[in-house]
C-alpha cells in the first residue's frame, strides 16, 4: 500500500482496503463518508471523477452502494470509495462541499435510484421530467413495461 | 343543364383539417397545471445550484430560456439565463432532453453487444465509447488483447479524434459566424468517414471495437488511404490558421471570453481540452497510458488563458499530434490476429462453423447467451476528445453486465458553463458552449 | 387548394405551379437532437450539397421553415418541445423522420424513449438507418419532392 493510502488507513480503522484488478478500493462506512474523503482530498485526491451508485437488491444486506471515484494528478493515482446505504429513504452526505464537480453527477445519483444527498445544493431530478415518477436504475424498475406517457399510443411495449 | 357554373373557392379557415389534432403529445398548459410546474416553465423560478453573492433586483433583470431547440446549443441543451440587459448575472443549464436510459439498456444486453448500446452515447467519438467499455471487459475477464489489435484501436481512436475536433472547429467557427468552418470541417471529415465506411462499415456508430479485439482486420490497401488523409489534413488545417489565427475578429471575440481558472477547473472535475487549455498538463494518454498507446511519441497541447481561443488552439494541436501518432501506428503496425484467440470469447470464422463441431457450439452459445465474465468491478478511462471518457462496469459472474455506468465527460464540463459564463454577453454564451464542445448524447446517455 | 370544377385548366396549372415552388425551396427547421444530427449536417455541409436543392439555409426558427426534419432519438422530456416546435411551424409543413430511433424508437426500447415519433407529429417519410448517411436522407427528401409534386402529399 502507498504511504498516502497507508497514512488515510492509519486515520479511519474502520475502512476496509481492497484491491480490484489492480485499483485501490476503500469500502467506506457510511457515517464516515464525508471525513474520509476530506481527508482523501487533503491527501492529494484533488479530482472526484464520478460518483455513481449500483442497485444490489436483495443480494446484499444494504440495498445500494455508492461508489465515488477519485484521482490524484500529482501521485498518478485513483482511489475509489465504496459506501453502502440501506433501503427505505437511503441517505448519505454529499460530497458537494469538497468538491463541487460531483454536483451533477448527485443529483444523478438520485434521479436514477431516489438515494438522497444531504448538504447537496440543488437535488432535483436532471435526466428525466420533473413530475417523473420512480427511479429507473433500481432493478425493480422494468425496462420498457412503464406505460409510456403519450397513452394514445397503440404501440406502447 | 345549368347555366352556374361553381367553383370552389378556398377560404381560409374553412377548411376540414388535414390532421385531427389530439392531445397527443400536446404541452398540455391548462388547470391542472401545478403553479410550480409553469413558473418553471415560464422560467419565473430559477433554482439557484451555484451560490452567487449579489440578490437578485426584480425589475432589472429578466429570466430567458435557450433552448432545447436552438441552432447554437449544440444539441438538446437547456439553458436558463437571467439577464440584465445583455450581461448574463446567472444562467443554469437543464439537461436530459436526449436521455435514452442507456445504462438500462446495458443490462440488458451481453457483453458483446454492450458496443453497439455505448457506441451511441459520444456520438461524435463513438469508438472511444467502445474503446472504455472494451477496456473494461477485457480487464474483469482478464483478457489481454494481441498487439495488432491494440495497435488498431490506437488507429482508429486517434483518427476519431481528428474527425471529432474537426467537428468541434466547425461547429465553433459558425456559432461565432465563420460560416466557412463549418464547410472546412465536414469536408475533411469526409475523407476520414470514408475510411472508416472502408474499415468498419459504417461511417458512425461502428460497433468495431469489441471486447476481445476488434470487429475485422484492416482491409487491403487502408496504407494508402491513411497517407492520403495525412497528407490532405495537414495542409487544410493551414486554411484554418489563415482563416482564423490572426484574424482581428476572432481574436475579438474569443481572447478573454469564456475563462475557467485553472483551480476551477479541478474543482469542477473538467477534463479534456478544456482543462488543457487552462495550462494544466493533464491526458489520461500520458497518465494512465491505456492500449499500448505509450510505444508512440506525442506532446500534450496545453494553453495558457483557458479563454475559447485557447481552447480552439488546444483542439487544433491536438488535432497535429493525433496524427504524428496515425503515423507512427501506420508505419509500424505490428502482424498478428485481430482479436483474441480464446474461443469462449471470441467467435470463431464463418466458414468453420460448416466443419467444426466446437466452433457450432461456440457460435451459438456466444450470440445467444454471451460469454460469462467473472464476478467484480473495475473503472477504466480513455482520452476522448472531450475529457475523461470513463466506464465503471459492475458484473455479478453473469453473461449481461450488472451495472454499467459511463463517466460522461461532457456532464461533467457542463458544470463549468454557469463558472464560465457569469458576467459576459449573450454572445459570448454562444462561444463558451461551442468552445466546451458538449456532446448530448455523452451528457445525458 | 381544392380544385374540384372539372375542366378548369387553370386551377390545375396554379396548383402545379404552387407545389413546384414548394418543393423547390423547402426550409428545413434545425430539429437534430443525437447522432442522426451530425448526418443532416453532413447532408447539407460541402460533400453531399442539400443547398442543390434549395435547402442549405436550415432556418432556426420554425416560423419560417417548412420542413422538420426530426433527427435522432426523442425522449419523453423532449416530445412536448417537438409537439411545441411542430404546432409552431406555419402550413403547409412536412415532416421527414430520419434514423431507427426517430422512425419507432430504434434499438432503445426503454421507458426513456417516445417509441417513434409518429406518436407525436404526423410523419411523411421515414428515413430508416442508424444513422441513414447522407444518400439514405436525401433519398427520403427527394421522395418526399416527388410525393409532394405527385399530388400524392396533400397539405
Amino acid at each position: 500500500m502507498s504511504p498516502v493510502l497507508a497514512t488515510l488507513a492509519a486515520a479511519f480503522g474502520s475502512v476496509i482496503w481492497e484491491e480490484s484488478h489492480g485499483q485501490d478500493v476503500a469500502r467506506v462506512p457510511s457515517n464516515d463518508w464525508l471525513a474520509f474523503a476530506q481527508a482523501a482530498k487533503d491527501a492529494g485526491f484533488e479530482v472526484c471523477v464520478d460518483v455513481t451508485a449500483v442497485d444490489w437488491m436483495r443480494q446484499r444486506p444494504e440495498r445500494y452502494e455508492v461508489v465515488a471515484n477519485l484521482l490524484s494528478m500529482s501521485g498518478r493515482t485513483r482511489l475509489r470509495l465504496i459506501t453502502t446505504v440501506g433501503r427505505g429513504e437511503p441517505t448519505i452526505d454529499s460530497l458537494t462541499p469538497i468538491w463541487p464537480g460531483a454536483n451533477y453527477a448527485e443529483r444523478e445519483v438520485y434521479d436514477m435510484f431516489g438515494i438522497h444527498f444531504a448538504g447537496h445544493p440543488d437535488l432535483t431530478r436532471i435526466l428525466m421530467p420533473d413530475d417523473w415518477e420512480g427511479h429507473p436504475l433500481r432493478k425493480d424498475f422494468g425496462v420498457g413495461s412503464v406505460p409510456v406517457q403519450f397513452k394514445a399510443s397503440h404501440q406502447v411495449s | 343543364m345549368t347555366d352556374e357554373k361553381t367553383v370552389d373557392v378556398w377560404v381560409a379557415g374553412t377548411e376540414e383539417p388535414q390532421f385531427q389534432p389530439t392531445d397527443e403529445g400536446a404541452q398540455e398548459l391548462g388547470l391542472t397545471e401545478s403553479d410550480a410546474r409553469l413558473a418553471d416553465q415560464y422560467g419565473r423560478a430559477v433554482d439557484d445550484d451555484y451560490v452567487f453573492d449579489d440578490e437578485v433586483v426584480d425589475e432589472e433583470r429578466m429570466i430567458i430560456n435557450m433552448g432545447p431547440q436552438h441552432p447554437s446549443t449544440h444539441g438538446v441543451l437547456r439553458l436558463q439565463l437571467e439577464l440584465e440587459g445583455e450581461v448574463i448575472r446567472r444562467s443554469k443549464p437543464i439537461i436530459g432532453y436526449l436521455h435514452t436510459g442507456m445504462e438500462k439498456t446495458a443490462e440488458q444486453l451481453t457483453f458483446s453487444q454492450g458496443p453497439t448500446n455505448v457506441t451511441r452515447m459520444d456520438y461524435l467519438a463513438p469508438l472511444h465509447c467502445e474503446l472504455a467499455y472494451s477496456l473494461a471487459v477485457e480487464r474483469l475477464a482478464g483478457v489481454e488483447v494481441p498487439p495488432r489489435a491494440s495497435a488498431i484501436r490506437v488507429l482508429m481512436t486517434e483518427l476519431n479524434r481528428v474527425a471529432s475536433h474537426l467537428v468541434a472547429l466547425a461547429t465553433n467557427g459558425m456559432d461565432i459566424g465563420a460560416v466557412s468552418m463549418m464547410i472546412y470541417g465536414f469536408r475533411e471529415r469526409e475523407s476520414i468517414l470514408a475510411f472508416f465506411e472502408k474499415v468498419t462499415g459504417l461511417r458512425m456508430n461502428h460497433n468495431y471495437i469489441r471486447p476481445g479485439g476488434v470487429a475485422a482486420d484492416m482491409p487491403p490497401g487502408w496504407k494508402d488511404d491513411v497517407a492520403a488523409i495525412l497528407e490532405d489534413i495537414p495542409r487544410r488545417l493551414r486554411l484554418y490558421d489563415d482563416l482564423l489565427k490572426e484574424n482581428p475578429i476572432w481574436i475579438a471575440r474569443t481572447q478573454g471570453v469564456g475563462v475557467i481558472e485553472p483551480e476551477e477547473a479541478i474543482a469542477l472535475s473538467i477534463t479534456g481540452p478544456a482543462l488543457r487549455a487552462t495550462g494544466i498538463d493533464w491526458d489520461i494518454r500520458k497518465a494512465f497510458p491505456y492500449s499500448g498507446i505509450d510505444q508512440y511519441e506525442f506532446d500534450v497541447v496545453v494553453g495558457t488563458r483557458g479563454d475559447v481561443y485557447d481552447r480552439y488552439q488546444v483542439k487544433i494541436g491536438e488535432i497535429r499530434e493525433s496524427l504524428k501518432i496515425v503515423t507512427q501506428v501506420m508505419e509500424t503496425m505490428p502482424r498478428g490476429d485481430y482479436r483474441v484467440d480464446d474461443a469462449k470469447i471470441t467467435p470463431p470464422p464463418r466458414a468453420r462453423i460448416d466443419e467444426s463441431m466446437e466452433a457450432l457450439i461456440h457460435h451459438f452459445k456466444l450470440f445467444t447467451e454471451g460469454f460469462k465474465v467473472t464476478a467484480g468491478e473495475t473503472y477504466v478511462a480513455v482520452e476522448s476528445p472531450r475529457g475523461e471518457l470513463g466506464c465503471y462496469l459492475v458484473s455479478d459472474g453473469g453473461a449481461k453486465p450488472y451495472r454499467m455506468h459511463t463517466r460522461a465527460p461532457s456532464f461533467y464540463n457542463l458544470q463549468a458553463l454557469p463558472v464560465a459564463m457569469g458576467d459576459s454577453l449573450v454572445a459570448d454564451t454562444i462561444a463558451t458552449i461551442a468552445s466546451m464542445d458538449p456532446v448530448m448524447g455523452d451528457v445525458d446517455r | 387548394m381544392a380544385t374540384t370544377a372539372p375542366g378548369n385548366l387553370l386551377m390545375t396549372t396554379v396548383e402545379r405551379a404552387a407545389r413546384w415552388a414548394r418543393t423547390r425551396s423547402m426550409f428545413p427547421a434545425t430539429f437534430g437532437l443525437a447522432c442522426c444530427a451530425i448526418e443532416m449536417m453532413a447532408t447539407g455541409a460541402a460533400h453531399y450539397d442539400l443547398a442543390r436543392f434549395g435547402m442549405e439555409v436550415f432556418r432556426a426558427s420554425p416560423r419560417q421553415a417548412d420542413l422538420m426534419i426530426v433527427a435522432g432519438r426523442v425522449s419523453q422530456k423532449m416530445a412536448p418541445v417537438l409537439r411545441q416546435v411542430y404546432d409552431q411551424m406555419p402550413d403547409p409543413k412536412w415532416v421527414v423522420s430520419m434514423g431507427a430511433c426517430a422512425s419507432t424508437g430504434g434499438m432503445f426500447n426503454n421507458y426513456a424513449l417516445v417509441q417513434g415519433v409518429d406518436q407525436v407529429v404526423p410523419v411523411d417519410i421515414y428515413v430508416p438507418g442508424c444513422p441513414p448517411g447522407p444518400q439514405s436522407l436525401m433519398h427520403g427528401i427527394l421522395s418526399l419532392h416527388d410525393k409532394i409534386m405527385s399530388g400524392e402529399i396533400d397539405h
